[in-house]
């Protein structure tokens, strides 16, 4: 993939991104995973570290996304073009449309977008449900550890909502003794 | 002139800051960028900063590059916004190659691939829950709900692109709402 290309895609998702870094997941997983670029397991990794470490996350899922798919530049290639959607659109804004977010026609728009957009981002987490609950290689085989664990940790994030990195670092020192 | 570079700078490093701080997501950044512009600098006020949010969600990217851009422009134009996106997405740039250099090696690593089995696992719980604290604030009738599992089964079931979706719902959003205010 050309750097222009890479930039392209990434300006793409940027672009369609609305309504905060998760909404940018669905896109995410469409390019590069549908797309052959980067497996299902490292693309699940790959949010795991974004969601643990600074920084926003669609920010950090786009430089490693871009790192994988062709080194250093192509981390920076695919951030800058992740964030030029917004650099230009909000420069406008800022400069002209000073209400913009009341005007009516927006909030038309962003009335169905909205609704809309949780619904992708459920589809991308049901892919990754998928990928982490299933037996690999089996057509919707419950791994037992698994599920055990995913309850467990849902019971724990239900009594005590803390910091994604507890769940993300509990999981993983989990991991070792149950798989 | 040496003020605007010295005031490019605070911007770069002020959202550097910001940035590097904000370990999880836009959810935590909001608190960060209060204190920071309305309590420390008073750069904006409650409302202003609300509004850039407010903004930040109804246009295209992430919301904290978008409230880093806004703030940035309001401050310094658009050599403004760009150091403050650039501050912005700096620690990300930098921690983030650093550890993707090393993931394909930890990958192939028994013990990592045990540890990252329970990872994924703890990832899908944290998408589970914020899902559904997003679903009980976003939901305003039974048309959102409707609309969420349209897009839902477009992309599962149908394999749908979710470009198109995103496009079909602002129209569709556009068409609902005039029908809606039409009947009223």
């Amino acid at each position: 993939m050309s750097f222009i290309s890479l930039f392209i895609t990434f300006f793409n998702i940027g672009l369609f991104t609305i309504g905060g870094g998760l909404a940018s997941l669905p896109l995410l997983y469409e390019a590069v995973v549908d797309g052959g670029m980067i497996s299902r397991n490292l693309f699940v990794d790959m949010l795991a570290i974004s969601q643990s470490t600074p920084g926003p996350i669609g920010i950090n899922m786009a430089t490693f996304a871009g790192y994988q798919i062709a080194g250093i530049p192509g981390g920076f290639v695919a951030t800058l073009g992740m964030v030029a959607p917004s650099l230009i659109i909000i420069v406008l804004i800022a400069a002209w449309f000073t209400n913009f977010s009341s005007h009516p026609l927006v909030q038309d728009v962003m009335g169905g977008i909205r609704p809309a957009a949780l619904g992708l981002i459920a589809s991308a987490a049901w892919f990754i449900f998928r990928e982490a609950l299933f037996i690999p290689g089996t057509d919707m085989q419950i791994s037992l550890p698994a599920a055990g664990l995913f309850i467990a940790l849902a019971a724990a994030y239900k009594l005590k909502p803390a910091t994604p990195v507890v769940y993300i670092l509990a999981g993983g020192v989990l991991g070792i003794f149950l798989f | 002139m040496k003020d605007f570079f010295k005031d490019l700078m605070v911007l770069y490093s002020l959202f550097f800051k910001i940035g590097l701080f904000s370990i999880g997501g836009g959810y935590v950044m909001l608190p960060m960028l209060r204190l920071e512009l309305v309590e420390k600098r008073k750069w904006v006020n409650d409302r202003e900063l609300l509004d850039y949010y407010a903004i930040g969600q109804a246009t295209p990217g992430i919301i904290a590059v978008n409230t880093a851009t806004f703030v940035g422009y309001t401050r310094r134009g658009i050599p403004g916004a760009l150091a403050s996106t650039a501050g912005m997405v700096s620690p990300s740039l930098i921690i983030i190659l650093a550890i993707a250099i090393f993931i394909p090696m930890m990958e192939t690593m028994p013990l990592f691939q045990k540890a990252f089995r329970g990872i994924r696992v703890a990832v899908s719980v944290l998408l589970v829950s914020t899902l559904i604290s997003l679903t009980k604030k976003g939901w305003k009738s039974w048309i959102d709900g409707l609309l969420t599992l349209a897009a839902f089964s477009a992309v599962v079931l149908l394999g749908a692109s979710p470009f198109p979706v995103i496009l079909a719902a602002g129209f569709l959003g556009l068409l609902l709402r005039r029908h809606r205010s039409g009947l009223q």
